[in-house]
């Protein structure tokens, strides 16, 4: 599996993981994974979302348990049953916004769980701060461990956490996409350390989006898609363009594509909508009949720019315009007047009524029309609901029981219904298919193809590609706040998409 | 793939859901039931230490006595099934009644004197609503705080001593509406309105959905900050009517007027079935409990049981009921 430098290792590594699986409630996410990690290596995971980066990295360091698997340690067999097994094994992993107690003081935060004296011993003070100014030293940054966490920024909280590594002289240090957060000073102050670990003979292993900090630092990378280890590769071995190859190469599913739909007026333009630390200068405009794409990396902030238009949380500045008119949206209400809708993509939290019944999630959104003098009238509810369930073939018991008993796909048919209620001009889909089965998920392809064709303006944000480019007439990305790119639908692909959408990636075109 | 962070169990091949309940279980688990059962067996144990309970006018009078608390204890059903609660009431009782009663007492007329009770239970619930819906703050601790903050004013206002209320005004309970005293027709006429409003009606519905979700309420166009408003001005309104009314039934009004008294109103809902974390809970339920515990410490007062022991005995009952509801709530929802 590995790359010819492998063979020429005749050390042992310090982690060789062994047919590694793991399975979230019946749904496998990593599917036989091998990987060796040397000693003295930065080691890159890369991947799309979801693609089983972070599940590896977080079995290793016993936040997940594999359901089958082994890893050996320094040539031992190991059970990594949970983060303090790891941390006694020497295997730390950062977090990328660092897990910690805001309120105590960055030495205590140093010594949290790893105090070897009795419940009632005095805490030893003065040694705790020299511990932790010794640290700090080492690792070179110029932190006052006396002070508060709450007042450290994210790079120094970052700084701590790796300190608390080498307190516990951790041999295998995990970094989960820590530079996101960070400004590029900070961040070359974190290479440098990663690299002075590698030369103490520590080994790194480095999650990240961004190519070319992976390139600038890391030694071997491997690849994963879709669950699979696809490859390791030391670096120099790869050019960018077969990087992204690697990352996304699964053969393109068959969808049905969106039947062609007339296309009609502008329904909804954004124009310079901005939202400082969440997005930026976003300007697009969605047709009557058209599906526009918007894609992106997690955290891109392509969900921030849909309940910015929907009223969750306004833009600061810029403007929305429905069917041309300006429109003033500071509620979800407001929204909802003038003819939008939005499914989240946060069904639990921000979809449904767990506890109630399909019926009244249904219908939540059209008060008015169940009650048209005050009083509900059940026998309209009754009907509104039942036409909603099987036009969209909502598969239940009774329209009267919690939907929290449904399946998540009849749960998500269901918030659908409740905005088709509503007779929406324009409809935004975050993540509509998250969750859900294969078989259902091509019945919502199905569903939104037909909406855009009954003239409705569909806005879908989606991070699966192949579902991104069966629907899309035309496909927005978004990274870091920005868009970046838009593409006719003639013209999308995935290679293009995936540029567009890894951060500061504007000069790879050439290297394609 | 994305299914790993939030991947709802997997469906059972073939059982796309669970089949409808039968009936007889759905009543089973309606918390209410559970209320109206241990109503009945109050009664007959009641009836059995004293045949006075078996005369439905001596149940009357001393449901008279405690009908301005369940009226607050309707509204505050609906305070918190959307989700938020009130402490404040029984105090808010104490400082409209006495500034209705010092009013009366320096020459305004009554109808003005009341009126000013009235405006001075919704500011009340003003500040409240105010301190929860715009600061943002917890509504425990804020009602805590206004809970001590009213009792402290009214006790600036009426000092030590009691006022005295014109004799004209004295003695609401002792009308009697077909023999029903006017408290008790009060609370009643309440309940009817108020179960109505919250069954039938979107506000209603829309009191429940806050209080199941209210992030999903809001992406669902639901306005919950204007329903909470609504709600916390209520309950003012209706703790000054119940102040009011008690200053009558009393004939003098002293600051110290429904001290303590918040708690019996949640005990009323809980007993009721009200679920403490909001969604669920009904009028009839708190109803039920109103009477359930105008029974149980009668009986235990006829029955010569020590203040103490009654106390106790009242804990227990909120906690078994906390318990039965949340029990209950559990099961029915996996």
């Amino acid at each position: 599996m590995t790359g010819p430098a492998a063979l020429s290792q005749t050390q042992v590594p310090l982690i060789s993981a062994r047919g590694i699986s793991k399975q979230f409630a019946g749904v496998e996410v990593l599917r036989d994974v091998d990987l060796d990690l040397r000693v003295g290596e930065i080691h890159a995971l890369l991947g799309e979302n979801g693609a089983g980066k972070s599940t590896f990295a977080k079995i290793l360091a016993g936040v997940h348990r594999p359901t089958t698997g082994t890893i050996a340690l320094n040539g031992e067999q190991v059970e990594v049953a949970n983060p303090v097994v790891a941390q006694r094994l020497g295997i730390t992993l950062i977090h990328q916004e660092p897990i910690s107690f805001p309120d105590l003081s960055v030495a205590e935060n140093l010594v949290l769980g790893r105090s070897e004296d009795g419940w009632f011993s005095p805490v030893p003070w003065a040694k705790m701060t020299r511990d932790a100014r010794a640290l700090m030293d080492l690792l070179g940054v110029d932190i006052d461990v006396t002070q508060p966490m709450r007042g450290l920024s994210i790079a120094d909280q970052q700084m701590v956490e790796i300190a608390r590594a080498l307190a516990s002289d951790s041999r295998l240090i995990i970094m989960d996409e820590p530079t996101a957060p960070l400004t590029p000073r900070e961040v070359e102050t974190l290479f440098g350390i990663a690299r002075r670990l590698r030369s103490e003979g520590r080994t790194i292993v480095f999650i990240s989006h961004r190519l070319e900090e992976v390139r600038a630092l890391c030694d071997r990378v491997t690849i994963f898609r879709d669950g699979n280890k696809v490859g390791t590769h030391t670096i120099d071995e790869l050019t960018d363009a077969d990087i992204i190859r690697l990352m996304i190469g699964r053969p393109l599913k068959e969808y049905l594509h969106k039947p062609r739909t007339e296309i009609g007026a502008v329904a909804l333009e954004v124009e310079n909508l901005t939202l400082p630390g969440r997005f930026e200068a976003i300007s697009f405009s969605v047709r009557r009949g058209e599906i526009v794409g918007l894609g992106g990396l997690v955290g891109a902030g392509r969900t921030d720019v849909a309940r910015a238009i929907f009223g969750v949380a306004p833009a600061l500045s810029g403007t929305i315009r429905i069917n041309g008119k300006q429109a003033t949206i500071r509620e979800p209400d407001d929204a909802i007047a003038l003819g939008l809708a939005f499914v989240p993509e946060d069904r639990a939290q921000a979809g449904i009524f767990r506890s109630l019944s399909v019926e009244q999630n249904i219908t939540a959104a059209v008060p008015a029309r169940i009650a048209p003098r005050g009083f509900i009238r059940r026998s309209v509810e009754k009907a509104l609901s039942s036409e909603a369930i099987r036009s969209l073939r909502v598969r239940l018991a009774s329209a009267r029981q919690p939907i929290g008993e449904l399946s998540g796909g009849n749960q998500q048919k269901a918030i659908l219904a409740r905005w088709l209620l509503t007779d929406p001009t324009v409809l935004i889909l975050d993540e509509p298919t998250r969750g859900i089965d294969i078989g259902v998920k091509a019945e919502f392809y199905d569903r939104i193809g037909e909406l855009a064709a009954s003239g409705r303006a569909i806005l879908l944000i989606s991070s699966e590609l192949p579902e991104l480019l069966a629907l899309s007439d035309r496909i927005l990305v978004m990274s870091e706040g920005r868009l970046t790119a838009e593409f006719p639908r003639a013209e999308a692909s995935q290679e293009k998409i995936m540029k567009a959408a890894v951060p500061r990636s504007a000069t790879l075109g050439e290297a394609a | 793939m994305s299914a790993a962070e939030t991947s709802p169990p997997a469906n059972v091949a073939g059982r796309e859901s669970a089949p409808p309940r039968p009936l007889w279980h759905l009543v089973l688990v309606r918390p209410e039931t559970l209320t109206l059962v241990l109503l009945i067996l109050g009664v007959i144990v009641a009836s059995r230490l004293s045949p006075y309970f078996l005369d439905i006018g001596y149940i009357l009078r001393s449901f008279a006595l405690s009908a301005e608390i369940a009226l607050v204890a309707l509204v505050l059903t609906m305070v918190i099934i959307a989700g938020e609660i009130d402490l404040s009431p029984a105090a808010n009782m104490a400082l409209s009644a006495c500034i209705f009663a010092w009013a009366q007492a320096s020459g305004v007329p009554i109808p003005l004197a009341v009126l000013l009770g009235l405006l001075a239970g919704l500011a009340m619930g003003g500040v409240n609503a105010f301190f929860v819906i715009v600061m943002q703050l917890p509504s425990i601790i804020v009602t805590i705080g206004t809970l001590i903050l009213y009792r402290g004013l009214a006790q600036i206002l009426a000092g030590d001593r009691s006022i005295r209320i014109a004799e004209g005004f004295i003695g609401v309970d002792r009308i009697l509406v077909l023999g029903v005293p006017l408290p008790v027709v009060v609370f009643v006429l309440a309940a009817i309105v108020l179960a109505l409003v919250l069954g039938g009606t979107i506000f209603g519905r829309q009191i429940y959905q806050i209080g199941t979700n209210e992030v999903a309420a809001r992406h669902a166009g639901i306005r919950s900050r204007r329903i909470k408003l609504i709600l916390f001005l209520m309950i003012g309104v209706v703790a000054a009517i119940a102040g009011i009314m008690t200053a009558s039934r009393l004939g003098s009004v002293r600051y110290d007027l429904a001290l303590g008294k918040e708690l019996e109103m949640v005990l009323m809902a809980m007993l009721g079935g009200t679920y403490i974390f909001g969604g669920r809970g009904t009028i009839p339920g708190t109803f039920l409990a109103a009477w359930l515990l105008v029974v149980v410490s009668t009986g235990m007062t006829v029955a010569n049981l020590l203040p103490a022991i009654q106390m106790t005995v009242l804990g227990i009952l909120l906690i078994v009921s906390i318990i039965a509801t949340n029990f209950i709530y559990s099961r029915t929802q996996r």
